[in-house]
């Protein structure tokens, strides 16, 4: 059974009236399936917080729907099921870190108990009695991330969780992300650090100047591996690679060839390029990054290595 | 009815702890035991003919210290500088979740946002009533040790008297905690809403009074506003004295036409609160 813990159709917020109007989100359709951990990725200010917090209810669309857990977002009886951190952790700065989670455990009708165990579970049960003020930034996010944690909501949704922390900090909050999503929690997480979401997410969902550019599966995105090979002299290399990856499955870039292959193609196609004559200098395989695929997507690079994954933005 | 219990003991939780809510009820403790006693007593011990009771006998300044006049003396300050009070708490209360993000974070937690809010205005309440209920016991606690020390009778005032004098105080302290609450929640932060809502309070209200002696347009509207009910609620159960007497007392309003005015704004303010977060979009 797959079901869908969010899903947003048309979603558009836009902000002002007459000459100043700006589309902040402009119609996103996007889906969070049950269990998975869901990276919604886009640069600062591409629309990434609004729509969470259209999915949370705490600001209006001007247009379009947003369900959460079946129901229309916003709802007693989804908010209680959902556990949130947008746009930063807001508490009260004169409480301690543990009061503050004692008073949003009041607001859900939970014991004590569990913020003890939210406590420990983001490494602040000793740090839980210093007022919130005093907590540095990477606290803060981390209490932020501990009352969303409480009560075990079956959809999560945090908004740069990573923010603020250092890299000791990011390594334990992304192990904590994968335990939740094995834990059958399901996870929306915002980001534009593409490392994190790469190593973490399941699917990704693409944002940038409020529009969804593409919704897929991390490998999906990423496209397949390609083998890069330099070898002289390049037309005859050129017309063996042809010969074996197909006339549109080889590019060329400046000294090398860029093959649409496996790793597992490597051998094949060294022997066949030795037995023609040809020096070989260099075979590599690499797949690329998410960031590459980013960059391209939102216009941002460039220098576009070939033009199939620009078809694949459109 | 189950959120709005949650609602309110989380609400409640985080008052107690916050300093800025002791402060402002200190604040008024501290005045009015001045206000109320400390002066009135120096005044007496010392047989100095102050402003403060020029022309009085040396015994009805004593009178006025007396358990007798415990009633009296609970509301002469409530709707000037109590109400400015209780209208600060109620703006931090609202106000300054906006700024913090709490507001952000409670709306997410699944109580709904009227549920919010009527749990905040319960616990604001609590504390209204905690002060009035405070203020009444300290006031029979000094009242009682000057009679004794004076070697008067005493004679305590009648229940009915208490009580009305109660109901009144709460009336007029809630209904300024309400102002705050809704001017706090209109302008979305403390420093606003407590500004403009004092200078209101303390300044326009009294400076259109006097206006509303000449136009009687002014004066007509002088009538329904909050500061002119409830120092004429207080006016009508006090007395005013000739010469203006206690600031913010007055006998602009019947008694009855004030209790309904403030009644009427005990309602309404909350309703805009409630109307303004539920429309709302929170960042």
């Amino acid at each position: 059974m797959t079901e869908l813990m969010v899903q947003t159709r048309g979603l558009t917020k836009r902000y002002g009236r007459g000459d100043h109007v700006r589309l902040a989100v402009d119609s996103v359709s996007m889906t969070v399936r049950r269990g998975e951990v869901y990276g919604f990725l886009g640069p600062n200010g591409a629309g990434k917080t609004t729509t969470l917090r259209m999915m949370l209810g705490l600001v209006r669309p001007t247009a379009g729907s947003v369900s959460v857990l079946g129901e229309p977002a916003g709802r007693p009886e989804v908010t209680e099921r959902v556990g949130a951190l947008v746009e930063g952790p807001g508490f009260y700065p004169y409480l301690t870190g543990r009061d503050n989670l004692m008073v949003m455990a009041r607001y859900r009708g939970l014991s004590e108990r569990t913020v003890d165990a939210a406590l420990e579970r983001v490494d602040l049960a000793d740090r839980g009695g210093d007022r919130f003020k005093s907590y540095s930034l990477g606290m803060k996010q981390r209490l932020g991330v501990a009352s969303a944690l409480m009560g075990d909501p079956d959809l999560i949704v945090l908004d740069e969780p990573t923010n603020g922390l250092d890299p000791a900090g990011m390594a334990d909050m992304r192990a904590l992300i994968v335990a939740l999503a094995r834990g059958g929690q399901t996870v929306l997480l915002s980001s534009h650090l593409l490392a994190e979401v790469q190593e973490i997410c399941d699917r990704v969902g693409v944002i940038s100047e409020g529009r969804l550019l593409r919704e897929s599966t991390v490998a999906d995105l990423r496209g397949s591996a390609s083998l890069a090979v330099r070898a002289e002299p390049l037309d005859l290399a050129l017309a063996v690679a042809m010969r074996i990856a197909g006339d549109d499955g080889v590019h060329v870039l400046d000294d090398r060839l860029a093959l649409e292959l496996p790793a597992s193609a490597a051998p094949d196609l060294v022997r066949q390029l030795v037995a023609d004559g040809i020096d070989v200098h260099e075979v590599t395989s690499r797949e690329r990054t998410l960031e590459e695929v980013f960059f391209e997507m939102t216009g941002s690079n460039r220098n576009h290595e070939n033009d199939e994954h620009e078809e694949a933005v459109r | 009815m189950n959120a709005i219990m949650r609602s309110s003991r989380a609400e409640l939780l985080r008052l107690r702890r916050w300093p800025a809510v002791w402060v402002t009820l200190g604040a008024w403790v501290a005045l009015a035991l001045m206000f109320g006693y400390v002066f009135g007593y120096l005044a007496y011990k010392t047989g100095d003919n102050s402003f403060a009771n020029e022309g009085e006998s040396m015994s009805s300044v004593l009178q006025e210290l007396l358990p007798v006049s415990v009633p009296d003396v609970l509301l002469q300050g409530m709707p000037m500088f109590g109400g400015a009070l209780m209208m600060v708490l109620g703006a931090m209360v609202a106000g300054s979740g906006y700024g913090w993000g709490t507001w952000k974070t409670v709306f997410t937690q699944g109580p709904s946002r009227t549920a919010s809010v009527l749990g905040s205005l319960v616990a604001t309440t609590v504390y209204v009533v905690g002060t009035v209920l405070f203020t009444l016991v300290l006031y029979v606690g000094v009242s009682l040790a000057i009679a004794l020390s004076e070697g008067q009778d005493v004679v305590w005032p009648s229940a009915g008297s208490v009580l009305e004098s109660v109901l009144a105080g709460l009336l007029v302290l809630e209904m300024w905690a309400l102002a705050g609450f809704a001017l706090g929640t209109l302008s979305r932060g403390p420093a606003l809403s407590v500004g403009l809502g004092l200078v209101w309070a303390l300044v326009v209200e009294n400076l259109l009074r006097g206006v509303g002696n000449l136009l009687g347009a002014i004066e007509a509207l002088t009538h329904v506003l909050p500061g002119t009910a409830a120092g004429s609620l207080v006016g009508s159960l006090i007395g005013v004295d000739a010469g203006g007497g206690t600031p913010g007392v007055v006998d602009a309003i019947s008694g009855t036409q004030a209790t309904w005015t403030v009644l009427a704004y005990v309602v309404a303010l909350p309703v805009l609160s409630l109307v303004l977060v539920r429309r709302r979009d929170v960042s």
